[in-house]
């Protein structure tokens, strides 16, 4: 009996020594793979944050109004953060490679889901990052034509352009990342009706002035317009 | 038609100019007539594509039409051609320009013309005014000078001609005018050049042309045509009209550097006739719109003037844009730092360049304000005396521009 005891410890002992033998070599390997990737990660960061500085990444998110939600929240440049998010991406990506490498079932189908998750990430940010862009754009040229035509409340006029672009902006981001789709284009939908239905009666209740004159001008012959009164510049 | 080569050609660029182009042809034969009737002409129309038959009126417009009134003889042949331009629309000045010095230099004319179908008062001897100092005199470039009103073509007054002044040394009165006359080498010259292909479609060619002229150092005069009348324009065609000017004074600014870098003072171009006169008869302004418009303007687009100007300028803005009708003043400095800020802005492409151009035009109307103030009961003198003045502060502080442009390399 007691033979048998020592023999199925000993046994044990073998298996697990042999189990471990066998997952040293791979924890070794993750390790290396880690370390790797680390230094890997690393130079991606400097050579990435020396390109956006060299293409002043920073103006250009300045100029999409990244920079200024950045800076509200109290967060790095976006040279900086878009340097940091790659490091990440990049190390994290190593590690699940060597994650995957230990053979722990289940894990590995996460690592797959991870990989095969970071392109549609990567387009989102491109997607979010030229939206803003645009948005930035079209609500500062809505707000040069608004003040240059004389029109009540430009800045309104301008808001409205960017809330449009972005709410379209952000349900292309969250279809594209898959996430809550179906909320996401339910949520989409009211937020655009509503921002459409409000400024059809904003400007049905604003530009009733507006229209009357504008028709007077097109319809009613010589009636002067105020801008008559202007003088030619050249 | 085969031309061969020819003496003079007179461009003439349209667009749905039905109405007056007949008479600007007539115009045109008669002048060639009185002042060169032994010269090879043509007329060389450049079209946008007009669907009111303006091609067909000015070539069907005959030399015999002009003859009997005016007893005059051509001994040579005077060809009326016309030619569509391919454009995006709407047609720009740009190509047809291009289109015209390409056929001056294809039938190698020794001197030519252009000439605006929306001028509503031209005369016979502008023609003789604007070619005399090339064909006759070896002139390259010759630059109208006109009788205006002096609240009239207040862009060119208190910005286009005191900068180009103040930057490029020569007092040209009229950088950017549809009419005038240039030699066909410094045409062939202006055509190699590679404004066509900068993306701006020759956008205020003709401020261009009188640069190039000038950085070329060819020979440059002035002459007086008389009263300046054209089509209306009114306060909706500002916009524009910055794109056109002040955008080409401002983009020929990089290119140009090594020229107006070094330049100090200005000098008098050579002028037949008066450099300019001035009409003093009452106008009815809306001033109270300019001013609301400049304030608002100030107020409104305060996020777009940070990029653009410093704190300190910006600051003063914010500062006038408060005060009354009474009290508001928009000083000759303030104005020059504001627009020398916007040409730095503009070439570090701090904001898109056309949101920088349309950015300016709410301080023009505050600047126009305290123009028309100023000179609401001047003489003609004081009127330029006043523009003077600017001139003269513009070339006081363009030390100021280079400091901004040498800060921002």
């Amino acid at each position: 009996m007691r033979e048998m005891i020592i023999s199925e410890l000993s046994q044990a002992l073998h298996e697990i020594a042999r189990g471990f033998a066998h997952f040293l070599p791979r924890l070794i390997v993750m390790l290396i793979l880690a370390a790797v990737g680390w230094v890997f990660a690393y130079v991606a960061k400097v050579v990435l944050r020396s390109i956006l500085r060299l293409i002043k990444f920073d103006k250009l998110s300045e100029n999409a109004g990244a920079s200024q939600l950045l800076t509200k929240a109290a967060l790095p440049s976006a040279t900086e953060m878009l340097s940091r998010f790659v490091f990440w991406v990049a190390w994290l990506g190593f590690i699940l490679l060597g994650v995957s490498v230990l053979g722990i079932l289940g894990l590995q189908e996460q690592v797959t889901r991870f990989f095969l998750f970071l392109p549609r990430l990567f387009v989102a940010m491109f997607i979010m990052f030229f939206g803003l862009l645009a948005a930035s754009f079209f609500s500062r040229a809505a707000l040069l034509a608004a003040v240059n035509a004389n029109v009540p409340s430009p800045r309104v006029l301008s808001l409205a352009v960017r809330s449009i672009i972005i709410v379209f902006v952000l349900s292309i981001v969250f279809e594209e990342l898959g996430l809550a789709e179906q909320t996401m284009l339910v949520a989409f939908g009211i937020a655009f009706g509503a921002l459409m239905l409000g400024l059809a009666i904003a400007f049905g209740m604003g530009g009733r002035d507006l229209a009357r004159r504008f028709l007077e001008k097109k319809i009613v012959r010589g009636k002067k317009d105020e801008n008559d009164d202007e003088l030619s510049p050249l | 038609m085969n031309v061969g080569e020819v003496d003079i050609l007179v461009g003439l660029p349209t667009h749905n100019n039905a109405k007056t182009v007949g008479s600007i042809v007539h115009i045109i034969q008669s002048g060639i007539l009185r002042g060169f009737p032994r010269e090879r002409t043509v007329i060389i129309n450049a079209d946008g594509g007009s669907r009111d038959g303006t091609p067909e009126l000015v070539t069907g417009v005959s030399i015999d039409d002009v003859r009997p009134s005016s007893n005059l003889y051509a001994l040579r042949t005077l060809h009326s051609i016309s030619t569509k331009y391919a454009s995006s629309p709407p047609p720009t000045s740009g190509v047809a320009f291009r289109t015209i010095l390409a056929a001056a230099e294809l039938l190698r004319a020794r001197a030519c013309v252009m000439m605006s179908p929306e001028s509503a008062n031209i005369e016979p001897e502008w023609i003789s005014k604007l070619l005399g100092p090339i064909y006759r005199d070896g002139f390259d470039l010759v630059a109208p000078t006109y009788r205006r009103h002096r609240f009239e073509g207040l862009l060119v007054t208190n910005l286009l001609y005191p900068m180009t002044r103040a930057l490029y040394g020569l007092r040209i009165r009229e950088a950017y005018s549809p009419e005038f006359g240039f030699s066909g080498r410094l045409g062939s010259q202006f055509l190699g050049q590679n404004v066509w292909n900068d993306g701006t479609e020759g956008a205020g060619v003709e401020l261009r042309f009188t640069l190039a002229a000038i950085t070329g150092r060819y020979r440059i005069c002035q002459s007086f045509l008389g009263e300046k009348v054209h089509v209306e324009r009114h306060a909706a065609d500002l916009v524009p009209a910055l794109r056109q000017t002040v955008g080409a004074l401002f983009s020929s600014l990089e290119p140009d550097f090594p020229v107006w870098s070094v330049v100090t003072g200005s000098q008098p171009a050579p002028t037949t006739g008066a450099d300019h006169e001035v009409l003093l008869e009452p106008l009815r302004v809306n001033r109270k719109r300019l001013r609301e418009m400049f304030s608002t303007g100030v107020a409104e687009l305060e996020s777009v003037f940070q990029s653009i100007l410093s704190p300190s300028t910006l600051a003063e803005l914010q500062r006038i844009a408060g005060l009354g009708e009474g009290a508001f003043h928009y000083p000759a400095e303030l104005w020059v730092r504001t627009v020398y800020e916007f040409a730095a802005a503009y070439r570090k492409s701090a904001i898109s360049r056309d949101h920088i151009i349309q950015a300016l035009a709410p301080l023009f109307r505050g600047r126009v304000f305290t123009f028309l103030m100023e000179n609401r009961d001047a003489s003609a003198d004081d009127v330029e005396n006043n523009i003077e003045g600017l001139c003269l502060e513009f070339e006081r502080l363009k030390p100021y521009l280079l400091q901004l442009w040498k800060s921002r390399e």
